[in-house]
């Protein structure tokens, strides 16, 4: 059987039959017992499936091109023509194998810890996976915003059923702030099927639209995507959703459903709206510059190791928003290294994926010993934890934008093509060189070392063998990306060479 | 006039017939043996099924001299409403008979309000209208009053009945109005006559068709008409209140398409205004008032006045679209009511009315299946994809940006959000909270197995949308 034809179905649709299945087998109500072993073990082999399926997907992707590859399409809904619409290309393709990726590291980082309701926990996340990747391989708006909005009902009871105390304002806040976020994005796709008779993103790219239409659209846009990345002032869900959910969540949350903003910003904002996008472009750097700065400095102030990877989190967005938004800047004072910029935002939406992942992880592994996230609860971890404290220390560089780790990469090209912007956008942008490692290694200097601060500290058991497999896999590719980030880019550089040309042309009717 | 003309209405006739058949057979039903006259009645309501089906005309019929018609549409929304009243019986069973209410009287008010249904879906004329309208209101008046020990359900009896009363007598003096200056009661006549005479279109008819809305919107429970609704839906025994909540919508649907669209299609900009303000007004207040419930029954009836926004707007635009966009809203509403109001029933027991919200707490650790088929009800009703609810609102938004109202289109999605907050807020009971009722569900195996068919329905009918829109939109033209 040829897998290329229908591989994005069953990178779907893997995962979710997978979820309905472990819900099926259930755990009898007692996570120790043999048949939630089964359960676990189900909920692995369907994560690594999928998993092996997108290196499958990977091998056979085509980077020289540009167009959609691994296309399939079928009609869905006739009364509206809905088309049941698939694709990847450069920028959806490294996304849906950063999700593959982090998937089965989160299955295997909850494996007993979570004790009541494991089934559940377990399905969710599967049909969590498959939803996602839904969302980055949909190409009918429709379809996108299916995927799109059925991800937060998984989402919504993670951090509902399994997070801490204040879960439920958390999770509620989390849900309707999204909500809210997105369905001026389902009116703007029903208007734009008004003017072209098709959902298909294609369609939308193609028709011409007046400045004013697109500059409304966008907003409507921006919303759904803002809220999702998340920019400043609209992060506040974020923090909240963050340090309540399960460790699990919370590194879905960061890992990728935050690149889903950033996706949609390269998907739908700037090719179906390039002269909206253009006229808004200034305000988006402002945003992402203020995320930089002054949330960098929010990061330095937090007491909770969790809220403060949250807010780093939104800082590290701010530098995929400004690395796409730059592109007009860019383009007008040089000519050319605009893709230095789109790219630098994707490799760093990878990048951050990887890391902000691993140091949630790294507090779950904390958390689960201790029962705080507070940093004041610890001090000298590396006394009795030193293998932990090797990896800490590691992602934390990585946090902080070391060379030689991915955080550096995605960093770096967006610092040098804000410079051909402006030089105070990249002045601005790379004070996170500061303060990223101010507030990342403060909070390493008072977690890992100093004097052993407590009884809790003192009676610290070293990482497990599973943490240890899933911490030591996140730092190989944290290491990989950042010293050999070749592939990566490789991977998407025709995609943003058109995505380029088509933000550059005007759209307005008439010109 | 030959038998066979009489065809296209055997299904009526029919039903008729097999309700005076129960009606006599419940007779000599002893208590123990209700379930006899239970069971009569489903049997009554396939036989019923199946002439619809079997008579169904190949094209638009009329009869009794054009007072009565059968098409697409009516064809649709009787077996719809046959479909939801046979599944109401079922939910309702079990319950009755804990609750020492099992009297045939339930069933049979059930299928006299259906026959006013069905004489409503297929009116042609103003009075044959009427007529159904009546059948079926009092056969709800009496539903409603249907535990004479209750004083709640007395009073929401007698409230409903009053004010209900009110609202037929405004439809006819309505109707006498248009009657006077039309000369017709037949809904083509009217149209014909406005056709011919374009000068009748004036104050006066505007007159008589504002009493007609107020009608309408007093039927549908449209705000500010809505007084009623949410004290008889808390007031009335929830199987009552499930009765009420399902195939009546339709034939409410069948009321305002036939009058408004039917009659009145012509006269589109005299009544746009008004239908404009009546659901902004319910769709705003539905979902903002709902917030504030602490009863689920209540709850469920302010946010079925805000559904109820949503198919007027629908009907607003005036366009083939948003009539085909009311159908499919009103037919996906009522499947998720029915569950709605299936689920309260499933929880409850003998002398214990499951209908305060905080009795769905913890539901999740009692029975994870039936959390999920609430969860698939909830998600539904608030327009989650990838549940049927979301496919409905996208129609009709849909149709009311094609009709060129943005402004309303941005108003209808926010009112979901603040919508979306009290359906979460009972999965949050169900799935966030420990369980403080652990009693085991006294409910039948066939009450259970249907009742998940029509949970599964509200998933399966959002993955597989596209063929019961196509239907409606067949059916309309």
């Amino acid at each position: 059987m040829d897998l290329t034809h229908n591989i994005l179905s069953l990178l779907i649709w893997l995962p979710i039959f997978g979820g309905v299945a472990v819900l099926l087998t259930g755990d009898g109500d007692d996570a120790a017992s043999s048949r939630a072993g089964m359960m676990r073990i189900l909920t692995l082999v369907v994560s690594l499936l999928t998993f092996v399926l997108s290196v499958v997907l990977y091998m056979r992707f085509d980077g020289s091109l540009s167009a959609m590859q691994f296309v399939e399409r079928a009609r869905w809904i006739e009364a509206l023509n809905v088309d049941y619409y698939l694709g990847v290309d450069g920028i959806s393709a490294p996304l849906i194998l950063l999700t593959t990726f982090i998937t089965p590291l989160v299955v295997i980082a909850g494996w007993d810890n979570i004790k009541i309701r494991a089934a559940q926990y377990f399905a969710a996340f599967l049909i969590l996976e498959g939803l996602m990747i839904g969302v980055f391989a949909a190409l009918d708006g429709i379809l996108f915003y299916v995927f799109w909005e059925a991800m937060l009902v998984p989402m919504f009871l993670i951090i509902g059923v399994w997070g801490g105390e204040r879960r439920i304002y958390a999770t509620l806040k989390f849900f309707l702030y999204t909500f809210l976020g997105s369905v001026l994005m389902l009116v703007a796709f029903i208007y734009l099927y008004g003017k072209t008779g098709s959902f298909e993103f294609a369609e939308f790219v193609q028709i011409p639209l007046t400045l004013l239409e697109q500059q409304l659209i966008f907003i409507a846009f921006l919303l759904a995507f803002a809220v999702k990345v998340p920019m400043w002032p609209v992060h506040t869900w974020l923090p909240d959703a963050h340090v309540e959910a399960p460790t699990g969540g919370s590194v879905i949350l960061a890992a990728i459903m935050l690149k889903m903003g950033g996706y949609g910003f390269v998907r739908l904002s700037m090719p179906m709206l390039p002269d909206g996008s253009q006229h808004f472009a200034m305000l988006m750097i402002v945003l992402s510059l203020i995320a930089v700065v002054y949330i960098g400095l929010v990061a330095l102030m937090q007491s909770d190791m969790k809220k403060l990877i949250a807010y780093s989190s939104i800082a590290h967005m701010g530098f995929v928003t400004l690395g796409f938004f730059i592109v007009w800047s860019v383009s007008t004072s040089t000519g050319s290294g605009a893709e230095l910029g789109i790219t630098g935002g994707m490799v760093q939406m990878i990048s951050h994926g990887l890391v902000s992942g691993a140091m949630f992880l790294c507090v779950g592994v904390l958390y689960d010993r201790v029962h705080s996230r507070q940093i004041a609860d610890y001090g000298g971890v590396a006394n009795t934890m030193p293998v932990f404290a090797a990896f800490m220390v590691l992602f934390a560089m990585a946090n902080a934008g070391l060379p030689g780790t991915s955080g550096f990469v995605g960093e770096f090209m967006v610092i040098i093509a804000s410079f051909k912007a402006n030089f105070w956008y990249a002045f601005f942008a790379a004070t996170t060189l500061i303060l990223g490692a101010a507030y990342t290694l403060w909070m390493v200097k008072r977690v890992v070392y100093g004097e052993v601060a407590n009884k809790h500290v003192q009676e610290l058991q070293d990482l497990n063998a599973r943490e240890f497999i899933v911490l030591g896999i996140l730092a190989i590719a944290v290491l990989v990306v950042g010293l050999y980030p070749a592939p990566l880019v490789e991977m998407m550089s025709a995609t943003v060479e058109q995505l380029v040309e088509q933000v550059n042309l005007t759209k307005l009717p008439g010109v | 006039m030959s038998w066979t003309e009489l065809l296209p209405a055997a299904p009526e006739i029919t039903l008729l017939c097999l309700i005076c058949v129960v009606l006599i057979a419940d007779l000599f039903v002893s208590n123990e043996k209700r379930v006899i006259t239970f069971w009569l009645s489903i049997v009554a309501l396939i036989v019923t099924g199946w002439s619809l089906m079997a008579t169904a005309p190949d094209a638009r019929t009329l009869m009794f001299d054009g007072s009565y018609v059968s098409d697409a549409f009516s064809q649709v929304l009787k077996l719809a409403a046959v479909g939801f009243v046979a599944i109401g019986f079922l939910y309702a069973r079990d319950y009755l008979k804990q609750n020492e209410l099992h009297k045939g009287e339930y069933y049979l008010l059930g299928l006299f309000g259906l026959l006013g249904m069905m004489v409503m879906i297929s009116a042609n004329s103003l009075l044959t209208m009427y007529l159904g309208l009546e059948t079926l209101s009092l056969s709800l008046y009496a539903l409603v009053a249907f535990d004479r020990n209750s004083a709640k359900s007395a009073e929401a009896a007698m409230k409903y009945f009053v004010l209900g009363a009110i609202a037929s007598g405004a439809l006819l003096y309505g109707i006498s109005w248009v009657y006077g200056i039309t000369g017709s009661l037949q809904f083509d006549g009217i149209a014909r006559a406005l056709v011919a005479n374009p000068e009748l279109n004036s104050m006066p008819l505007w007159f008589g068709l504002a009493f007609m809305v107020v009608g309408i919107a007093f039927k549908f429970g449209a705000v500010p008409f809505h007084m009623w609704l949410p004290d008889v839906y808390e007031g009335a025994r929830t199987p009552v209140t499930l009765y009420i909540a399902s195939a009546p919508k339709l034939a409410a649907l069948a009321l305002i398409m036939r009058i408004l669209v039917d009659g009145f299609g012509d006269l589109h900009d005299a009544w746009q205004g008004m239908v404009m303000v009546v659901a902004v007004l319910s769709l705003v207040i539905g979902n903002v008032v709902a917030i504030a419930q602490t009863n689920i029954k209540r709850m469920l009836g302010y946010s079925a006045i805000a559904h109820v926004g949503f198919i007027l707007l629908a009907i607003f635009t005036g366009s083939e679209q948003g009539y085909a966009a009311a159908l499919y809203y009103t037919l996906t509403y009522v499947v998720m009511a029915a569950a709605a109001f299936g689920m309260i029933i499933l929880l409850s027991r003998t002398g214990f009315e499951a209908e305060d919200l905080a009795d769905f707490k913890g539901l999740n650790a009692r029975s994870p299946w039936f959390a999920l088929m609430m969860l698939f009800v909830m998600f539904g009703m608030a327009g989650v994809p990838p549940w049927v609810g979301f496919f409905a609102k996208l129609s009709v938004i849909n149709a009311v940006l094609i009709a060129g109202f943005p402004g309303l289109a941005i108003l209808m999605v926010l009112a979901s959000v603040v919508g979306a907050y009290y359906y979460l807020r009972v999965i949050w009971y169900m799935y966030f909270d420990a369980a403080e009722d652990k009693s085991v569900f006294q409910a039948g195996l066939d009450t259970r197995l249907v009742l998940s068919l029509n949970g599964i329905a509200i998933l399966a009918l959002g993955i597989a949308p596209g063929w019961l829109m196509t239907l409606c939109i067949q059916v309309l033209q």
